[in-house]
């Protein structure tokens, strides 16, 4: 049984392989499918803070002022960008529509595109509502 | 008329080779469908408390409405990342007792954050509401 197993032929060396718009889209939101999971273990414990008081959730607030903490967050939100039109992507799949090689290319490079822009619009909508004085909607209600 | 993505002798032992049938295919689209809205209202309410003190945390998901929007997010999501890393283990683990105890420990910690993030939530409401604080 064993030996059976390791004969079985190995697919595909990745190695070997030039990288194609749809290989590293595929490994692209697997990698980011776990840097989310690493996320929401954060989400849970930082949700968890909040109710514990300030000297647990100090220690948060500080992380994601520094440089580190920052890139972090960001690199978070495009990964969760990412992986959500390319969800949407794999959704139309399930459904049986963009199998066509030019779609498949064309999709994945929109894909690439939206999620960058999602990205970028997030964070200016954070930066425009992480001062008090702003009358956007998200802060309206909150501002203490 | 009844739809089923089955075929005639899968339906008769409504399992696959997983012995589970499409349940954890289903169950991953499910979710993701449920976190497309979920996702953005979350980087929306994100962007309006990040960086901010915990009173405007507890005021922005401690209202009722939000409160169930964050806990449906958390449970979806989590349950989304539990079936995905799931296959992941399933794909790289080829050693049979270190899969199963791999995705043992992923499913324990599943469960675990979502009572953590449940509980912390339905606290804001408590907080926002009583001022136990």
């Amino acid at each position: 049984m064993v030996s059976y197993v390791k004969k079985r032929p190995l697919s595909p060396h990745l190695q070997i392989y030039k990288p194609q718009i749809t290989s590293v889209l595929s490994i692209t939101h697997r990698m980011t499918g776990i840097a989310l999971a690493l996320g929401f273990v954060g989400i849970a414990f930082w949700l968890f803070a909040v109710i514990l008081g300030d000297e647990y959730y100090h220690p948060f607030l500080y992380f994601f002022s520094t440089s580190i903490g920052k890139l972090a967050l960001i690199g978070w939100t495009w990964a969760l960008f990412y992986h959500m039109c390319n969800g949407v992507r794999h959704l139309a799949w399930d459904a049986g529509y963009g199998f066509a090689l030019k779609t498949v290319t064309w999709s994945g490079w929109l894909v690439v595109a939206a999620s960058l822009i999602f990205t970028l619009v997030a964070w200016w909508f954070g930066a425009c509502c992480g001062c008090y004085s702003c009358h956007c909607p998200a802060t309206t209600g909150v501002t203490p | 008329m009844t739809f089923s993505t089955k075929g005639p002798v899968g339906r008769a032992k409504g399992l696959g080779s997983a012995h589970e049938g499409t349940t954890h295919w289903w169950l991953q689209r499910v979710t993701a469908v449920a976190l497309l809205p979920l996702t953005l209202w979350f980087v929306i309410s994100i962007a309006a408390v990040a960086g901010k003190e915990r009173e405007v945390v507890i005021s922005w998901f401690g209202d009722p409405l939000s409160a169930i929007a964050l806990s449906t997010l958390m449970v979806a999501g989590i349950y989304h990342a539990v079936l995905g890393i799931q296959v992941v283990i399933e794909d790289y683990v080829s050693c049979e007792w270190r899969k199963l105890l791999f995705i043992w420990i992923v499913r324990f910690l599943g469960f675990f954050l979502s009572a953590l993030a449940v509980v912390s939530t339905l606290v804001m409401v408590l907080i926002r509401f009583m001022g136990t604080d």
